[in-house]
């Protein structure tokens, strides 16, 4: 009898034997997800730099991923990327990192990289809390709801993380939750294939720090929770902000060409060289 | 030419491919050269939101297989401290140029102070050792400057120009090589075509080949405790204390290459000590006592990091007093207490105002007083 072989399993890392991520983690599906991208798309791991940052969903391709990964310091990702980006222009680079990575401490890189448009996938892994050090407050925990360092319930608004590097400038933005694994797949392949800053953000299900604490349950509840809140874009249209307060938009929300960074570097670089490539 | 400028020159010269910074007095005028300069040659410099993204930046680069850097001034340097520990945690070459000014906090920008000295080896967090030079004029801006690239090549480590204010808007005369007089060194990397599974890229006293990215090496970088094919290990204390002692043993080991000092000191009985432009003081007030008949010497410390505890010790054996200069409070002063006092005695000097270098007539006084 032959073995059974995972068709992705090329992808992994051979020294990972195992998973890291708790019983009904919503993070396995964001895995399956970009690997199921790259290979639909024919490409190779090889063809990436994987780089993330601090917390759960940074440890998607680090180390799952057989690839160059740079795994760095909290909030800061998209900063190294930008580095790596201008040194291998040719290479695609991807940050997979969670909300309270890119969006609390690394805010500020993550508008600002949206703002150059330069070339590069982001991907938000938005869980609502911050399950690796046991589940406390993000700026994505809806209020009122109690968590470790918010005993008596938040007491803040959200972000909108989409919404926020909408406005920030970013050529494609996607949002998406971890029930609807066949669209995210596709918009992580558009966003790969982006002249441009390419961000998805994923509602993803914490079961352990978010389900639990929350009362919304198991990560299969979670899951029909997504469902149930999620609205397309058309839909939405019609709904007032009101009737919007929880309901997650998901879809493509913005896809457009405008200048990308990079190039922009390239002809600035060649004018001062006198054509020089 | 003036130092800051000289340093930009320096870098280009060494073959500086990168550099990512965030504007800051006194340290511009590297910047705003190095602006222009590097896409002249090909390299490219980026002025990011912060000096947290500038030093991140500047290390995602290195890992592509280009010579980078950063400047600043000491307000920048607290800000990048995170990420300079993880540049030293998965060795990553880079330089690191530091103009100090007057601090603590956002202190007095144009005023040089070597108030600075300490946070670069103690930093960021944890233990490690770290390079740095100090440059006192703008010609050693523009040479230290391709020895710090050298030495961050060298041994795959964040290296610091802890020049200042004083230094970095001076004005003298700097004589530019031809390029290919200029030594430049460049970081080994594995052998193109090696089973990724095998390289062993991080931990090796002797510095190992740095598996830089889209080469195919499937490079595992992580700042995390990790093991010498980098892969990661938090349950172990025995590959924490591997970690740690690797890194710092990588620079100890060849601390004899790294060590640089200027010597003049033979048949002295007081010897100067001092580093940076508080040398140029120290070296005109010992030539003054000197024509005065008393037995004066000097040794200026160009690597400040890793400390010249050697250095301190053989001029210690023969100086029967030792006078420390710093235009500071005495950050260094305590480590060359630690090694010369058992053979000398140890005294230091604070200049009149901090932020105002040593007047030689005060260093004279100071000398006749010590020599009585």
């Amino acid at each position: 009898m032959s073995e059974l072989v995972h068709p992705l399993h090329r992808f992994v890392r051979p020294s990972v034997k195992y998973s890291t991520f708790c019983p009904g983690c919503g993070d396995g599906t964001v895995t399956q997800s970009i690997l199921r991208a790259i290979d639909g798309l024919g490409m190779e791991l090889d063809d990436f730099i994987f780089v993330s940052g601090i917390g759960c969903a940074a440890w998607i391709p680090s180390p799952f991923f057989n690839a160059d990964v740079l795994h760095t310091t909290h909030g800061r990702p998209i900063a190294f990327a930008f580095g790596i980006k201008m040194g291998l222009p040719d290479k695609k680079v991807m940050v997979v990192s969670g909300d309270g990575d890119l969006v609390a401490i690394g805010g500020n890189h993550l508008i600002q990289n949206a703002r150059r448009n330069v070339e590069m996938v982001v991907l938000c892994i938005n869980n609502g809390i911050y399950g690796m050090t046991g589940g406390q407050a993000a700026p994505t925990t809806p209020m009122g709801i109690k968590t470790t360092t918010t005993p008596y319930g938040t007491v803040e608004n959200v972000f909108n993380i989409s919404k926020l590097v909408m406005a920030a400038g970013a050529s494609f933005v996607a949002c998406w939750t971890t029930a609807h694994p066949k669209q995210l797949t596709n918009s992580i392949k558009k966003a790969i294939q982006k002249k441009g800053f390419a961000f998805i953000e994923v509602f993803s299900q914490c079961p352990i720090q978010f389900g639990r604490r929350t009362g919304v349950g198991s990560a299969v509840q979670m899951l029909e929770d997504y469902k149930k809140r999620s609205v397309t874009l058309k839909e939405a249209a019609k709904l007032s902000d009101e009737e919007l307060k929880d309901r997650i938009v998901v879809g493509e929300l913005v896809d457009m060409e405008k200048p990308e960074m990079l190039e922009e570097v390239k002809k600035m670089k060649s004018n001062v060289r006198g054509g020089v490539e | 030419m003036m130092g800051n400028v000289a340093c930009a020159e320096g870098a280009i010269a060494a073959g500086c491919e990168f550099t990512a910074g965030y504007p800051i007095t006194p340290a511009t005028e590297v910047a705003n050269r190095l602006a222009e300069r590097l896409p002249q040659v090909g390299g490219d410099f980026f002025q990011m939101e912060d000096e947290i993204s500038a030093i991140a930046a500047v290390v995602g680069a290195s890992w592509t297989g280009r010579k980078s850097m950063t400047v600043t001034s000491g307000p920048g340097i607290s800000l990048m401290l995170e990420n300079i520990g993880f540049a030293i945690g998965v060795e990553t070459p880079c330089v690191i140029v530091n103009v100090q000014r007057g601090a603590p906090t956002t202190g007095m920008p144009t005023v040089g102070v070597q108030g600075d000295m300490v946070q670069a080896k103690r930093g960021s967090h944890g233990d490690y050792e770290i390079i740095a030079l100090c440059p006192s004029s703008p010609q050693e801006m523009f040479d230290h400057t391709i020895i710090a690239f050298n030495y961050a090549e060298r041994y795959r480590t964040p290296v610091f120009i802890l020049s200042d204010a004083f230094v970095g808007h001076m004005r003298e005369e700097v004589v530019i090589p031809e390029p290919e007089k200029i030594k430049t060194e460049y970081r080994k990397i594995p052998e193109p075509g090696t089973d990724p599974q095998k390289i062993k890229g991080f931990l090796d006293e002797d510095v190992a080949p740095m598996p830089i990215f889209g080469k195919g090496f499937k490079a595992h970088v992580t700042s995390s405790c990790h093991d010498e094919y980098g892969k990661r290990n938090l349950i172990d204390i025995s590959a924490l204390d591997n970690f740690i002692r690797k890194l710092t043993n990588k620079i100890l080991k060849h601390k004899e290459e790294i060590v640089l000092v200027e010597r003049d000191y033979e048949g002295a009985e007081i010897v100067l000590v001092s580093y940076g432009a508080v040398a140029r003081a120290a070296a005109m007030a010992a030539a003054q006592a000197r024509k005065g008949g008393i037995p004066v010497g000097t040794l200026r410390l160009i690597t400040v990091w890793p400390f010249p505890e050697e250095e301190i010790e053989k001029m210690a054996r023969q100086a029967k007093r030792v006078i420390v200069l710093e235009n500071n409070l005495g950050q260094i002063y305590p480590y060359i207490k630690a090694e010369a006092a058992r053979c000398a005695e140890v005294s230091f000097l604070p200049p009149r105002l901090v932020g105002e270098i040593q007047d030689p007539e005060d260093i004279l006084r100071k000398i006749q007083e010590v020599s009585k």
